[in-house]
């Protein structure tokens, strides 16, 4: 699982690089690019990546400990986040296409180059994270029901670990995209 | 999935109590409100070194305390991700390198 979240982080970073190179070239326009975005619906979701990190490992905690009604609780909780998380991105995306603001539209290919390379990064990397979001969404349901069925239980609790950790990484790759795109204007 | 498996994830330790998790959460709050408030505040150039700073704080303490890796007692586990950051960081300080020297 490790080596997974390592090639994992050299996807994000590989992305990344490339954020920071087009931002070095355009500086002034990531700026603007940024203002467009709503800085409330980020914090919220950083916030509520942050507490489904915390009932994930929650959860793990309590079913080592043998409290499998605790641990299940726990883990429709992060479920839960997970899918206000994903709520909010959808509210945010559909307001940027309302606005005109996505890849290759009219309007955003008449703006200067740098907002058109922020705009595309924005939609690659955070799209690429809700991916993420979703298989943690469908990694954290198969270990519910694995517990439900008592396919997987305290004594070999590696699976739930696993997928927690899973869960971890996807919450720690959005630590550095929400300063990236939304704490630059 | 044999016997080995189970006992390496025997080897997993974790604290006595729920503490350290909520003690991490409410750090973790406090550090995304310093940092929204702190970009908030235009401080130019510098914004972007103190939000990566506290992200980067952020990370550790996810990796320490919620991924386990201060009680991880494999040698191999604990050093991959610190590995795996060094060499993004030649990748990325090399890239610079070629493009600020670059006319």
């Amino acid at each position: 699982m490790w080596l997974f979240i390592a090639t994992e982080v050299l996807l994000f970073g590989g992305l990344f690089l490339l954020y920071s190179m087009y931002r070095l070239k355009n500086p002034v326009e990531f700026h603007k690019a940024s203002r467009e975005l709503s800085l409330f619906a980020g914090t919220l979701n950083t916030l509520v990546l942050i507490t489904s990190s915390l009932s994930v490992a929650l959860g793990i905690f309590f079913f080592k400990a043998n409290k499998i009604k605790q641990a299940r609780i726990f883990l429709l909780a992060t479920i839960g986040f997970a899918f206000v998380f994903l709520i909010v991105k959808a509210f945010e995306w559909t307001a940027k296409f309302h606005h005109g603001l996505y890849p290759n539209s009219a309007f955003l290919d008449k703006q200067p180059k740098g907002e058109i390379l922020y705009f595309g990064l924005y939609f690659m990397m955070t799209g690429l994270h809700a991916v993420h979001v979703i298989v943690g969404i469908g990694a954290l349901s198969v270990v519910y029901f694995w517990i439900k069925g008592n396919k997987l239980t305290p004594e070999r609790p590696v699976w739930f670990e696993n997928a927690g950790l899973y869960w971890h990484l996807v919450d720690i790759i959005w630590i550095f995209l929400f300063p990236l795109f939304y704490l630059i204007s | 999935m044999n016997a080995a498996h189970a006992e390496i994830a025997s080897v997993h330790e974790q604290p006595a109590s729920i503490r350290p998790y909520i003690a991490v959460w409410i750090t973790l709050l406090v550090l995304t409100g310093v940092t929204v408030t702190g970009a908030r505040l235009n401080l130019g150039t510098v914004t972007i070194i103190v939000v990566l700073t506290i992200a980067a704080i952020k990370s550790v303490l996810v990796l320490l305390y919620f991924m386990h890796l201060r009680h991880e007692k494999r040698l191999l586990l604990k050093l991959l991700i610190p590995g795996t950051l060094v060499l993004l960081a030649i990748f990325i300080g090399l890239t610079y390198a070629d493009v600020i020297t670059r006319q």
